[in-house]
């Protein structure tokens, strides 16, 4: 295996601009694991050798001919296909987007193709980002590279297990309940769920829009606010995209290498941990405040009572806001388009056989679960209720913040569990994300930072900041990632098991 | 779905009228004439290659986000205000939900409870210059849906059509919707009523700027509910409502149609349907369409993909500076200016010809000598050709240019109208058929004098008798000058003449 798989991107940055490393070696090396590793993880939908090669020779001929370029330039990257990407097919891990070639970029691609990172291709995914374990895909499961028999969360488990695996150094990943940190916390990788609007929605498909949030999926804090550093920041395209100048996430992140977080106020949530946790996932949480605790920071405990209605909210507002999201996709104008087998073909049953045969279960129980909660008769008791309750959550918050700099909790109750374990226990699936889903129905940031193992499976440590603080997440994660980095001498990652390599 | 049965049975108007009370409510929608869509880039322009003035956001492409179109939004406030309405501080957007091709993400994104103006009143005058008070209970933003064509069968209907065509580029045009509250009171001039208000409306709407409002392109559509009801004291009855009515003319035979049909299901014992119902611009009836009852649940809900409306105050007050004259006051402003009778301003009124007389007088002529001409020969010659005023090939120039010929009497009204035959043919200015056709009023008194004594001679007996101090044949002779000279001559120089060469 290449050492350029096993850098972190600005590891690999620095090589790549020192002149000891070529993009198009980097983005050779990366397509090459790919290559020899992805038949066992299934990490990605679509590999774009060609495009990634193009992108990575003209990133190394301009620098080459001594043109200023991007921090980031020709350093390899993998976009979860929720996100378009122009002329690359996006599935949203949906057979109803089958064969679908966007005629346009999100604007984070975008941002990725002007600052000249080679993209490798789309990664696997829950169907419309429907899940916590990505066993929801239309195109099949993603191995946990951790143990090939678990799942690697989701929704964005293709992204998660892509870094995981050195199969690329950087990834974007979308999180609307916790599907970029879950499979952070449960890869021991790194994930950041921005504030609500500080990374642009233009080209994410969406699921429930006032939730959704894309975010960077890394192998390391630094790595994470580089990449969000590059996405992050207002766009016209995207009318709830904050006008305000992304925060100094990356300077952050290096005022917290240096592991000091004197006079840092940190909050435990009492309501995001206790019984519902794995013990293991407990004890490593605890362990890791000590370990900040004796880097200066204060621990104080704050109560966010409205947190126990959370999920249920969750459940209400965000299948009504998919329900009508993902009404588009009828089989008129793009992708998947099914004739009833019997019978005159009109549009109406043109849509409901293509609708039928493209979505899966996961997808038509929260449809039909958002229609009937925004039903007349029925909208003020659910939805409206919910609204209520994603107010009291606000509140929680805003008093939180009131005592303490940041929150912290366990990412996810559990570390990985095994494949199939949960897919037909909807409620147990859905628990996953009791510790992620508050921060989505508030748009406050949120991390996750790998945090230690427990039977051999990595945990999460989650940090959660005030809106527009994101960078109070960098300073706090990379505290945490370099004093714990110093116990274990190394990675969490590089305790994982070596994948055997088949080609 | 119930078919309308053929027979359907219909009250005499005047007897409907006479027993029940027509209440109606309309919602008139109108496209506003931004370069751009409500919610994206997209050019708007009419009659483009389908589908070619849009985006992924006008297609609803995956991924795809709105946008407000601020311009929308002004051109929106500027019809609030004009219809002395309350601009909402905070107003939202809401989704529509509904499933149909012509709707590029299968729901609307329009507004619900919190539209951007609301509360407010128009007066519209009628024909005989009462006054009526029509109530405003919202005006709010949405985007238009795109255009269905049914290709195959005979009708052009999507029943019996082999497959159906979508053309997107009228996806998301910008609309503002305005809905009356029920308007009462108004007993059987309901129709009249209910026209007038359109037409109201469309002068407006071109007054402030937001919209060509021209009817034939539909960038003004009406839905026209009516209801009847026992007496005016008695509870409002069940509506319908008729769809796309989209001519001044059809508002008015709709209500009627409505009116006498209802007034039939009543008669009968029966109740009305609250329905939608379908206008038949050619039979002039309306037809069943979607029954209400089993109510159209459009799931609306805040459009999440968009954040609150927020007009200031200082906006919203340099827009209302910047009103216009509204056409009611404007025309009463005319009408003292120009000292037409009352009578006389209806008419120019319902011709169509206010601007076309005030910019002919703004050309020079006299306010009577432009009235007489568009509403004499002018309004003639269209209503001969089946045109509009506005669509004659003259222009308010011109007319004024022929009028100044014959103030400065270089024609007569005969010849003028032959001038004027040949600006309408295409044959160029006044002064270029003139001079061409050779019109102009013979003012060589050698000419004429010549022309007067062969007239006298070739008249004895009538020259005897003006000799004579009697003058009554003095018209025969004129009559004989004129048509020696073509009707060129000024009848009042050879008048003259007559008397002269009879002295001499």
């Amino acid at each position: 295996m290449s050492d350029l798989t096993r850098l972190s991107a600005a590891a690999l940055a620095d090589r790549l601009s020192a002149g000891e490393a070529s993009s198009v070696e980097a983005t050779r090396a990366h397509l090459d694991r790919i290559a020899a590793v992805d038949g066992a993880v299934h990490a990605f939908l679509h590999v774009s050798a060609d495009d990634a090669l193009a992108t990575a020779a003209d990133v190394d001929a301009r620098r080459a001919a001594g043109e200023q370029l991007h921090p980031l330039a020709g350093v390899p990257i993998a976009v979860k296909d929720v996100v378009v990407t122009k002329g690359l097919p996006t599935t949203a891990g949906s057979r109803i987007l089958e064969g679908w070639v966007p005629p346009y970029d999100a604007t984070l691609v975008e941002r990725i193709k002007a600052a000249g990172l080679p993209i490798l291709g789309k990664t696997n995914m829950d169907e419309f980002a429907m899940g916590s374990s990505t066993e929801h895909s239309a195109f099949g499961d993603t191995h946990n590279p951790w143990d090939l028999d678990r799942i690697p969360g989701g929704s964005g488990g293709g992204s998660a297990a892509a870094v995981a695996a050195y199969e690329a150094p950087l990834a974007i990943g979308t999180d609307t309940g916790g599907s970029i940190r879950q499979p952070a916390a449960v890869t021991g990788t790194v994930g950041t769920k921005p504030t609500y609007g500080g990374v642009s929605r233009y080209g994410l498909i969406a699921m429930a829009s006032s939730l959704d949030q894309a975010g960077p999926v890394t192998r390391t804090v630094l790595d994470a606010a580089l990449l969000h550093a590059l996405i992050g920041g207002h766009d016209p395209r995207d009318s709830t995209s904050l006008p305000d100048p992304l925060p100094d996430v990356v300077g952050a992140a290096r005022l917290g290498a240096s592991g000091d977080l004197t006079g840092v106020r940190l909050g435990v949530v009492r309501e995001l941990g206790g019984d519902g946790y794995q013990p293991g996932v407990r004890a490593r949480f605890e362990e890791s405040l000590e370990v900040l605790q004796a880097a200066g920071a204060e621990v104080v405990e704050v109560s966010c009572p409205n947190f126990q209605y959370a999920l249920a909210a969750y459940y209400l507002i965000m299948p009504s806001e998919a329900s009508s999201n993902l009404a588009k996709f009828d089989g008129m104008r793009f992708g998947l388009r099914v004739e009833p087998a019997d019978g005159p073909v009109t549009a109406e049953r043109v849509m409901a056989a293509t609708r039928g045969r493209g979505f899966g279960d996961e997808v038509k129980r929260r449809v039909i679960l958002g229609t009937y909660a925004l039903s007349a008769g029925y909208y003020d008791a659910y939805y409206g209720s919910a609204q209520k309750v994603r107010t009291l959550v606000q509140r929680d918050f805003a008093a939180a913040f009131e005592q303490a700099d940041v929150l912290v909790s366990p990412t996810a109750p559990t570390t990985a569990f095994r494949l199939g374990e949960k897919l037909d226990d909807p409620m147990a699936m859905y628990l996953n994300d009791v510790a992620t889903i508050p921060a989505n129905l508030a748009g406050v940031p949120g991390i996750s930072v790998p945090n230690g193992l427990d039977g051999g499976l990595p945990t999460g440590f989650q940090v959660l900041a005030p809106a527009k603080a994101d960078d109070r997440l960098y300073r706090v994660g990379a505290a945490l990632e370099a004093l714990l980095e110093a116990r274990w001498g190394g990675p969490l990652l590089a305790s994982a098991p070596e994948l055997e390599e088949t080609r | 779905m119930s078919a309308e049965p053929s027979g359907t049975l219909l009250v005499d108007y005047d007897e409907a009228t006479r027993r029940y009370d027509p209440v109606i409510g309309i919602e008139v929608h109108v496209e506003l004439g931004t370069a751009t869509k409500m919610f994206d880039g997209a050019p708007q322009e009419f009659g483009g290659e389908p589908n070619s003035a849009t985006t992924p956001v006008s297609l609803g492409l995956p991924g795809s986000l709105p946008v407000v179109n601020e311009k929308a939004v002004e051109s929106a406030i500027l019809i609030g205000l004009a219809l002395n309405c309350e601009i909402a501080e905070l107003c939202r957007f809401a989704r529509k939900n509904y499933f149909y091709p012509d709707v590029p993400k299968n729901y609307q994104i329009s507004q619900y409870d919190e539209p951007i103006a609301h509360d407010g009143w128009l007066d519209v005058e009628l024909e005989d210059g009462t006054v009526v008070r029509v109530e405003i209970e919202r005006a709010h933003m949405e985007e238009d849906a795109g255009k269905n064509t049914h290709v195959g069968g005979a009708t052009g209907r999507i029943h019996g059509a082999e497959y159906s065509l979508v053309d997107y580029n009228r996806a998301g045009v910008p609309l503002v919707e305005i809905v009356t509250r029920p308007i009462t009171g108004v007993g059987d001039r309901a129709p009249e009523v209910a026209r007038a208000y359109v037409q109201t409306l469309r002068d407006l709407f071109r007054a402030l700027g937001v919209s060509e409002a021209r009817m034939e392109r539909g960038n003004v559509r009406a839905d026209v509910n009516v209801s009847l009801r026992p007496t005016p004291d008695s509870p409002l009855g069940t509506r319908t409502e008729t769809k796309n009515v989209n001519s001044f003319r059809s508002v008015e035979r709709a209500v009627r149609y409505e009116v006498s049909r209802q007034a039939a299901v009543l008669d009968a014992g029966a109740s009305v349907v609250q329905e939608t119902r379908h206008w038949h611009e050619d039979t002039g009836v309306t037809t069943a369409g979607r029954v209400k009852s089993d109510a159209e649940d459009y799931r609306y809900f805040p459009e999440p993909d968009l954040v609150p409306l927020v007009p200031s105050r200082d906006w919203v007050e340099a827009l209302r500076a910047r009103l216009p004259e509204m056409p009611a006051a404007r025309r009463r402003r005319l009408q003292d200016e120009w000292g037409y009778a009352d009578a006389e301003m209806r008419d120019v009124v319902n011709a169509g010809a206010v601007e076309l007389i005030e910019a002919t007088v703004a050309a020079g002529a006299s306010p009577a000598a432009a009235r007489k001409w568009w509403m004499g020969e002018l309004a003639r010659t269209a209503n001969a050709d089946g045109v509009a005023l506005e669509e004659l090939t003259v222009t308010p120039g011109q007319i004024a240019e022929l009028q100044g010929l014959v103030d400065s009497g270089r024609l007569n009204d005969k010849l003028a109208r032959q001038v004027l035959a040949g600006v309408l043919a295409g044959e160029g200015s006044p002064e270029q058929v003139v001079a061409a056709r050779g019109l102009e009023v013979v003012s060589d008194d050698g000419a004429l004098i010549a022309a007067v004594d062969d007239a006298l001679a070739a008249q004895p007996d009538a020259a005897e008798k003006i000799r004579g101090g009697n003058l009554g044949p003095v018209g025969a002779i004129i009559g004989a000058v004129m048509k020696a000279t073509r009707g060129q001559a000024d009848a009042a120089r050879v008048r003259e003449l007559v008397l002269e060469r009879i002295k001499a």
